[in-house]
């Protein structure tokens, strides 16, 4: 496992302090949530993100954000990468997040970049799921 | 957690060579100890290190309980299963082209197989029981007029579940087929006796058992007579069945390692099993385990156990001052997860969580409770984090979910 220290860092202090890292959920059924779920468990990776958001005249801002995922070290910190990386944004400043972005931060090898891939889908299905109740 | 050297719980990957072959193996290389060549026949360098490979080849012998002439020594177990399989295939290809193997076997009897059958020979993969076994009526169902080799596994090296060779050696002797056995994790584990046990061909690693990496041996039997074709030539060494100067210190370190473990078996063992059967008990505790392979048919010192809703290879970074292995894909280069859990029939979710703890001859008893006490934390908070975990919680069936594989 040749990973950077960013990504055995994260992956470990999300492990030892869940709450400091947005490990959590929200209700899906509330209307200012948004749920994404990608990825399948016989592959080795589920992720699961959920966004909390709020209006400001015809902006929506993410104002807080949960995650679950399984999968190796390196979807883990992936996740807990991203949720960092979306608070405080507008759904339109998210969209725009892309998965060499976690890759890079996380400098992630090459067999690993599928887990930034997974991350990417999740906040797209996350967002898809918001619009869809406003 | 300080700096202190990790946990060791791999010993069927490798084991640290024994202090007592380390120091006998330091005799067999400088000037001012013994460094001849066992082919020297002109003088007296050459014949002491003769005499110290005769020495091990009888130690290797005399733990299975064979003629020391039916041994053969090579780099290791995996050209050992290259030598027998190949040698085998090729020396009685006008007698028939159908090859027995399993689906379980390692890779270094899986490749030349496959490897073989580039070359027109036919290959049957059997596939094990529930409990990681090959039985012998599983052979005796696909062994045809044309078989020339059968080629089943004695310890599984995930699992550490046993195959029935004695009956399987029966069978194949019976109808006049080759059998071969790799028993790269047998040794100082189970007893074997190759003067009762109707095994033909059968292979040796020395660093499974204390031994040094990069020597092995293949034992062919000489009543009645196996033969095989050379793989490797250039000077006729080994009667012709493997050329190249005899690695000396490896060859009386694998020979001291064997002779260790005839003496200490019964000890060894012993004190794993007792390991063995403390960290089974505590690990049960855990909610969502699975064991892997037959508890009633496995060696003690191997333990593999899917924490179910865990990724293997996340665990295993959790679990970072101890070394063990996963079958999880995350793992390998080839993003598959392990061959032998799905053979086993194994939902692919249950080999991504597979652990396999392996004890030997240094564990300690702290070793195993420090393991303990951190694998149920870990395993807890990765299940804090785990979606799949808190579906099962809110009693959902993970197989009724329509999923976005990518």
């Amino acid at each position: 496992m040749a990973y950077s220290k960013k990504v055995v860092d994260k992956f470990e202090n999300t492990l030892k302090n869940p709450d400091k890292f947005n490990v959590g959920r929200f209700d899906p059924q509330d209307g200012d949530v948004g749920t994404g779920m990608v990825g399948a468990p016989a592959c080795g990776d589920v992720m699961k993100l959920q966004i909390k958001c709020k209006q400001e005249g015809n902006k929506h801002i993410i104002e807080d954000v949960k995650f679950k995922t399984y999968g190796c070290g390196s979807a883990i910190a992936s996740s807990a990468e991203l949720v960092e990386m979306l608070i405080g944004k507008t759904l339109d400043e998210a969209k725009q997040i892309k998965n060499k972005d976690l890759a890079e931060v996380l400098e992630l090898p090459p067999i690993k970049i599928h887990c930034s891939v997974l991350a990417e889908d999740s906040i797209k299905q996350a967002i898809e799921d918001y619009e869809s109740k406003q | 957690m300080n700096k202190s050297k990790p946990i060791y719980l791999d010993y069927a990957s490798t084991t640290p060579v024994d202090e007592r072959v380390a120091k006998k193996m330091l005799e067999y290389m400088t000037f001012d100890n013994n460094f001849g060549n066992a082919a020297s026949r002109s003088h007296s360098f050459g014949w002491q290190a003769d005499e110290a490979v005769e020495l091990a080849r009888s130690h290797v012998a005399n733990l299975v309980n064979c003629d020391p002439r039916e041994i053969v020594w090579t780099s290791g177990a995996t050209e050992a299963d290259n030598l027998a399989i190949k040698g085998i295939a090729n020396f009685y290809k006008n007698k028939g082209k159908h090859i027995v193997t399993s689906k379980i076997e390692h890779k270094a009897v899986l490749d030349p197989c496959r490897q073989l059958e580039r070359h027109g020979f036919d290959v049957t993969y059997l596939e094990p029981n529930d409990g990681g076994v090959i039985t012998p009526e599983a052979v005796k169902n696909v062994i045809r007029d044309d078989t020339i080799l059968v080629s089943i596994m004695h310890i599984n090296n995930e699992l550490g579940t046993i195959n029935d060779i004695a009956s399987i050696g029966e069978l194949t002797r019976e109808n006049g087929i080759f059998f071969h056995v790799d028993a790269a994790q047998s040794t100082g584990k189970v007893n074997i006796d190759l003067s009762v046990t109707k095994v033909d061909l059968m292979s040796f690693s020395a660093h499974k058992t204390y031994g040094p990496k990069g020597v092995g041996a293949l034992y062919v039997r000489r009543k009645p007579r196996v033969r095989i074709e050379a793989q490797i030539h250039g000077g006729g060494h080994e009667r012709g069945m493997r050329s190249g100067t005899l690695a000396t210190h490896q060859i009386v370190g694998m020979g001291e390692a064997f002779r260790l473990a005839s003496e200490e078996m019964k000890e060894d063992t012993k004190k794993v099993s007792k390991f063995h059967n403390h960290f089974l008990e505590e690990v049960k505790k855990i909610d969502e385990i699975y064991i892997n392979g037959d508890l009633k048919n496995k060696v003690p010192n191997i333990l593999n156990v899917s924490f179910n809703f865990i990724e293997g290879e996340s665990l295993i970074m959790g679990l970072k001052d101890i070394a063990v292995s996963s079958g999880s894909a995350c793992t390998s280069a080839s993003l598959e997860p392990s061959y032998v859990l799905r053979a086993l029939g194994r939902k692919d979710e249950l080999a991504h969580s597979s652990i396999r703890f392996s004890f030997g001859r240094f564990t300690t008893k702290e070793d195993i409770e420090n393991t303990l006490l951190l694998l149920s934390n870990v395993v807890e908070r990765l299940r804090e984090l785990s979606p799949l975990w808190e579906m099962h919680l809110d009693g959902i069936d993970l197989d009724t979910v329509e999923w976005q594989a990518h």
